[in-house]
């Protein structure tokens, strides 16, 4: 499929959006979920780009930023993976594992990215102690437009040589026993992220609940909504009955039960 | 006269917040970040030199789970408005409210909004996409950014209206319940996705003959793990996957280690698509 130049123009734009995205990490626009959606929607296949989206988002699960780790770029992955599968013609399948590598140098790129954005830093200091709050500001969204480019470029590269004939042949030349491996293995890559979020909460002594979570999926029908149900009562009724957030009325109690036993003592 | 902080400065403060990581940097994080957003409250409080010592006060090294940011706007608000209006109070004891609170209220962010609303939301708004639904992204898209809209939005004001009390609510129990709660559901989610959401085949025929009622039965080694429990490998991998992570080894190539893993299997049979 050839991309003509107001849908190239459009991918720049959503691209940058989503690298955005990727560094404030505030509306999502970077996620899977919403990236591959539009970036469908702009080539004209937006039910492909939701489902891609939707397989992706699960497999980058786990991809977070948290203190100074990088995460994954989702960004850059989503995007790049729906234009391959959209205008290179390509099985879902395919463009996930293509979405893997991407994911992983977008993650180098970024990480230079932010450590460039240092200068921007230095220049805001410059700019504090002239008191000027507007060069400030503009050292913020220049830092931004940066960080929006880092995916926006690439993207839009993508986007322009998809359609040539050497770029075609060599997606084509995939062979079928990798594409039908990668569907197998996109059935239980998800497990990764699932690891990755699990680890993040460091809780251990809270296992017993992820067991919990497996055994009733494992043996029901329910949808994700009533599981989430389920384990927000299960949450609430472990706090309410926790002990140690009872210790105030404890003491209270431990008060009353003194006297109680003083009284028993008497009646002794 | 006394200087006074307006509505519209905290509107503006919150609508900046929203773009406190865009100059996330290696050397001081959300540093720039963090005076951007407090650029409306110090322009209300100060002027000339004052101003000058406020930004450059406000440039400092910071980092934090983005959304916990609101009531540390709201603290560092508060100070700063009695610090305009003739209050003694060092700049040293407003970064050290800053430095002080980031950490522990990472520990309460991360959990929750990390570990788990995004996954459940994206989880939720996933399931309903793979069938192609546009409710799917915009189920995701509007249920996370309302709970966290909401919590930049108030947590500010919470932060302001409380001021350095605040400090004695993160040692308390309130957030150890909700950050434990957060846990609790994350986890029983992940325990169920686990087991919902992978797919495992291996057709491997272990067993074919005819029984009794002249029925041609062939089991396999996916039938004979199904009727121990349905799941066992998804779960089996995923604690393989915790250790490899827990040994620092790189997301990514986990990931490209279950390809290879799945290339191989299918190659020779081992696997299938369900």
């Amino acid at each position: 499929m050839e991309i003509n130049g107001i849908q190239i123009l459009l991918i720049f734009i959503y691209g940058t959006i989503a690298g955005m995205g990727s560094c404030l990490d505030e509306f999502q626009t970077h996620r899977p979920l919403i990236a591959c959606t539009a970036t469908g929607l702009v080539l004209g296949d937006m039910t492909t780009g939701i489902i891609i989206g939707g397989t992706l988002e699960m497999i980058a699960l786990g991809w977070m930023n948290i203190g100074a780790a990088i995460a994954p770029d989702a960004a850059l992955a989503s995007v790049i993976s729906t234009i391959l599968v959209i205008a290179g013609h390509q099985s879902i399948g395919a463009g996930i594992a293509i979405a893997m590598p991407i994911a992983a140098a977008g993650q180098v790129l970024a990480i230079i990215c932010k450590t460039v954005s240092v200068v921007f830093q230095h220049w805001a200091d410059g700019y504090a102690e002239k008191g000027s709050t507007f060069g400030i500001d503009m050292c913020h969204y220049l830092a931004l437009l940066f960080q929006g480019l880092r995916v926006g470029v690439p993207a839009v590269l993508v986007a322009m040589y998809v359609g040539t004939d050497a770029v075609q042949s060599m997606l084509a030349a995939i062979p079928p026993v990798i594409t039908g491996g990668l569907q197998v293995a996109s059935g239980f890559i998800v497990v990764v992220g699932y690891a990755m979020v699990i680890n993040m909460m460091g809780a251990n002594y809270l296992m017993p609940f992820f067991f919990l979570g497996f055994v009733v999926a494992a043996y029901t029908d329910f949808n994700l909504v009533a599981l989430g149900v389920i384990g927000l009562v299960a949450a609430i009724i472990y706090i309410q009955l926790n002990p140690k957030y009872q210790a105030p009325q404890v003491v209270a109690a431990a008060g009353a039960s003194s006297s109680a036993s003083d009284l028993d003592d008497e009646l002794d | 006269m006394e200087k006074k902080l307006t509505g519209s400065d905290f509107f503006w403060a919150f609508i900046r917040s929203n773009f406190l990581q865009a100059s996330w940097n290696m050397e001081r994080m959300q540093g720039l970040g963090y005076c951007f957003g407090m650029v409306p409250i110090l322009k209300r409080l100060y002027e000339g030199d004052e101003l000058k010592a406020a930004l450059k006060r406000h440039l400092e090294f910071y980092n934090t789970q983005p959304f916990v940011t609101a009531p540390i706007i709201g603290i560092t608000a508060a100070m700063e408005e009695k610090k305009a209006n003739g209050a003694d109070i060092p700049d040293s004891v407003i970064n050290g409210i800053k430095v002080g609170m980031m950490g522990p209220l990472a520990g309460v962010g991360d959990p929750i909004f990390w570990g788990t609303l995004r996954p459940i939301t994206a989880a939720l708004g996933a399931s309903i996409a793979a069938s192609g639904s546009l409710l799917g992204p915009l189920t995701f898209f509007v249920l996370f950014n309302a709970v966290r809209l909401f919590v930049r939005y108030y947590g500010i004001k919470y932060g302001y209206n409380k001021g350095t009390d605040i400090v004695q609510d993160v040692a308390g129990n309130k957030l150890q319940k909700l950050t434990e709660g957060a846990s609790i559901l994350g986890l029983f989610v992940m325990g169920a996705l686990v087991n919902k959401w992978t797919s495992v085949n291996i057709p491997v025929v272990v067993a074919e003959y005819d029984n009794q009622l002249g029925e041609h039965v062939v089991t396999t080694v996916q039938g004979i793990l199904d009727s121990l429990m349905p799941g066992l490998v998804p779960l089996f991998l995923t604690f393989m996957c915790m250790g490899l992570l827990k040994q620092k080894v790189n997301a990514i190539w986990i990931i490209f280690g279950l390809f290879a893993l799945g290339i191989v299997c299918y190659a020779l049979g081992i696997m299938s698509v369900k």
